[in-house]
């Protein structure tokens, strides 16, 4: 009873941090119970999935902004930590928040001046970007390496504390094993999960949501609606930044093509499945969508295709997403458009 | 000077073909304010009735004049995509008319999606060529010089245009196209079915990508199930710059979208060539909204 009672107490004091690590630490075990090497690597691309869907979440389903060049973002971060690590020998753990600052700075960028277009212009300008990044990335040989890409990223480095023999570090370096990368993305899903958990529940994400449900009336009541619109597209770009960080280190190379529009795309219909503007269901999305090839291997070339009929029976049927609240069924259902 | 005109020319003949597709996006803009992103995918659809045509005919009659395999082969795919329009609207976007823009923007890059991978299911996911069927003809003067191939692009753009603008002008259906545009509400209050002018502008703008579709087929050579994505997103850009919803605007637009991406290739690099597109489109948006010819809608409240 008393016991009962603890849990109760802390849940409810700690609400965000209990969520996180009930759905969360669950995972740390899968590479206990799963030694499949390679199904330990293919959820460590799906927990990076799982950054960008709750990373572009927080634009599309947070503040209703559909953002179709988020892939941008992810490159950004992912050629930052790149050309850091080449040019000038930056160690993983600078490289991946700078990756993200980077991204959010090229978000700020971006953002300031487009964010100010209408809803619907504004999907067309992102990807306008994206797709100028994209062919940025090809045609700058000198700096990115073109189609061919950068070469050669150094993984991760850690120091674990030895006792043998007297106290000392020594450095542990990830290599072709994927369980460490496992780890290290779990461990930044769950930091993003309760950054963003907080930021939904601060005057900031009761903004956002203010702004999607209705702008006009936002900015009446005193919301700084484009102050509000650009944090949310910076917060969004640094998530996709270090997402991109990892991303380089584990794969030791970036390529243009790694970052296109289908990219973009995917990103959006995870959230879309998973419910908008909501983390969880953001994170299911992804974590559904990424599992889905494995599981349906035989119809590997109907996957883009399934997709397709998925967004289009979602937004009819289930706007709101598998977890979506019932304030995004509303708005997506009775708000007409002009 | 000849490189500059050679340059004009074909810019203006991919121009038009830019302007075809751009009206599809600035009529159903214009109606319901969505924007249509599997429509490009229509295009694309459209090129590839049209080369199942030509292999239909090299298999059934041989020696037909030129004319009139292109004449079957616009009109089969006007009439497949025609199809596909209608049923489009019908399928996604009818069940969505209430809900707000975003729902049908992501339910639009379903769609997209669908159709091109359908199509590289159906026809594979490599660079199909297409023959040539309209004889190798090039009309030279003063080192510029001008292929059949383009004359025919003119004749049919320019036919067509004047046939659309004649039919939104002085046709009872174009008026009534003209009235919802105009003000949706009003229109059905006035008796004008709003189910039917949407289907009308589905079908008309599906048919004119379709006959951009098999003239950019044409034209290439050759063409892939991505083609959609991107000869869409210039046309799209092409109906922004003219300024969407607007039908000039679209034709103006297109037009000068081709002659500039030529120009750009030619004189600045050709690598960054579909930079161009996407600057100009960013830029318009970002300074002149409204395009070239639309009209300055503010934000309804």
């Amino acid at each position: 009873m008393r016991v009962s009672d603890f849990f109760k107490r802390l849940f409810r004091r700690h609400p965000f941090s209990c969520q996180v690590a009930l759905f969360l630490l669950p995972f740390s075990l899968f590479p206990l119970i799963d030694k499949n090497v390679y199904h330990i690597d293919l959820m460590t691309s799906i927990g990076i999935y799982v950054l960008l869907a709750m990373g572009l979440n927080v634009v599309v389903g947070f503040a209703g902004l559909l953002n179709l060049g988020y892939a941008a973002f992810f490159a950004i971060g992912a050629y930052a930590y790149a050309l850091l690590n080449l040019h000038a020998g930056c160690p993983f753990w600078l490289g991946l928040p700078a990756a993200g600052i980077v991204s959010m700075i090229f978000g700020l960028v971006i953002g300031a001046p487009s964010i100010r277009i209408r809803g619907d212009y504004l999907a067309i300008t992102t990807l306008g970007f994206g797709e100028i990044v994209r062919i940025a990335f090809n045609n700058l040989d000198e700096w990115t390496g073109g189609p061919n890409g950068l070469l050669g990223i150094a993984r991760p480095k850690i120091w674990v504390p030895r006792f043998e023999g007297g106290f000392h570090w020594e450095t542990f370096s990830f290599s072709v094993n994927p369980t460490p990368y496992f780890y290290l993305v779990l461990g930044l899903v769950m930091f993003a999960a309760y950054l963003l958990f907080r930021m939904s529940d601060s005057k900031i994400g009761r903004a956002l949501v203010a702004i999607r449900e209705d702008e006009l009336a936002a900015s009446c009541m005193g919301v700084p609606v484009l102050k509000i619109k650009l944090t949310a597209f910076g917060l969004s770009a640094f998530i996709a930044g270090m997402a991109g960080a990892v991303f380089a280190s584990k794969q030791t190379i970036v390529t243009p093509d790694s970052f296109d529009f289908v990219l973009s795309v995917l990103i959006l219909a995870m959230v879309v499945l998973g419910g908008m503007g909501n983390i969880w269901g953001a994170a299911l999305g992804a974590l559904i969508l990424g599992a889905l090839p494995e599981l349906l291997r035989e119809f590997a070339n109907y996957r883009m295709l399934l997709f397709g009929v998925m967004m289009v029976l979602m937004m009819i049927f289930r706007p709101q997403g598998i977890l979506g609240s019932q304030l995004i069924r509303r708005e997506m259902r009775t708000e007409k458009s002009e | 000077m000849s490189l500059f005109i050679q340059q004009l020319l074909n810019g203006l003949t991919i121009g038009m073909v830019y302007a075809l597709i751009a009206l599809g996006y600035t009529m159903v803009y214009g109606v319901i304010q969505l924007i249509n992103f599997a429509h490009g995918d229509v295009f694309m659809v459209g090129a590839y009735l049209a080369l199942t045509l030509i292999w239909a005919f090299a298999a059934v009659v041989t020696g037909a004049p030129f004319w009139v395999v292109l004449t079957a082969l616009l009109l089969f795919g006007m009439a497949g995509c025609a199809v596909l329009g209608a049923l489009i609207e019908r399928v996604a976007y009818k069940p969505l008319r209430a809900s707000p823009r975003l729902a049908a923007l992501i339910t639009s890059i379903g769609v997209s999606f669908f159709l091109q991978n359908a199509v590289m299911l159906i026809y594979g996911s490599k660079d199909q060529s297409v023959p040539e069927i309209i004889p190798h003809v090039r009309f030279e003067f003063h080192g510029v010089s001008f292929s059949l191939t383009q004359c025919v692009i003119f004749l049919t753009s320019i036919a067509l245009m004047v046939f659309l603008t004649w039919f939104i002008q002085k046709t009872k259906l174009g008026k009534a196209m003209r009235a919802c545009a105009e003000n949706f509400e009003a229109a059905n209050l006035m008796g004008i079915s709003a189910d039917r002018i949407i289907r009308v502008t589905f079908v008309m703008g599906s048919a004119l990508a379709a006959v951009a579709g098999g003239l950019f087929g044409v034209y290439y050579g050759s063409i892939n199930f991505h083609d959609g994505y991107l000869a869409g997103l210039k046309a799209f850009t092409a109906a922004v710059f003219g300024g969407i919803g607007s039908i000039p605007g679209a034709m103006v637009g297109g037009v000068l979208l081709g002659v500039l991406e030529g120009l750009g290739a030619a004189y600045l690099s050709s690598e960054w060539k579909d930079v161009f597109a996407f600057v100009i489109l960013i830029a318009i948006l970002l300074f002149k909204p409204s395009g070239i010819l639309g009209e300055n809608l503010p934000e309804k409240v």
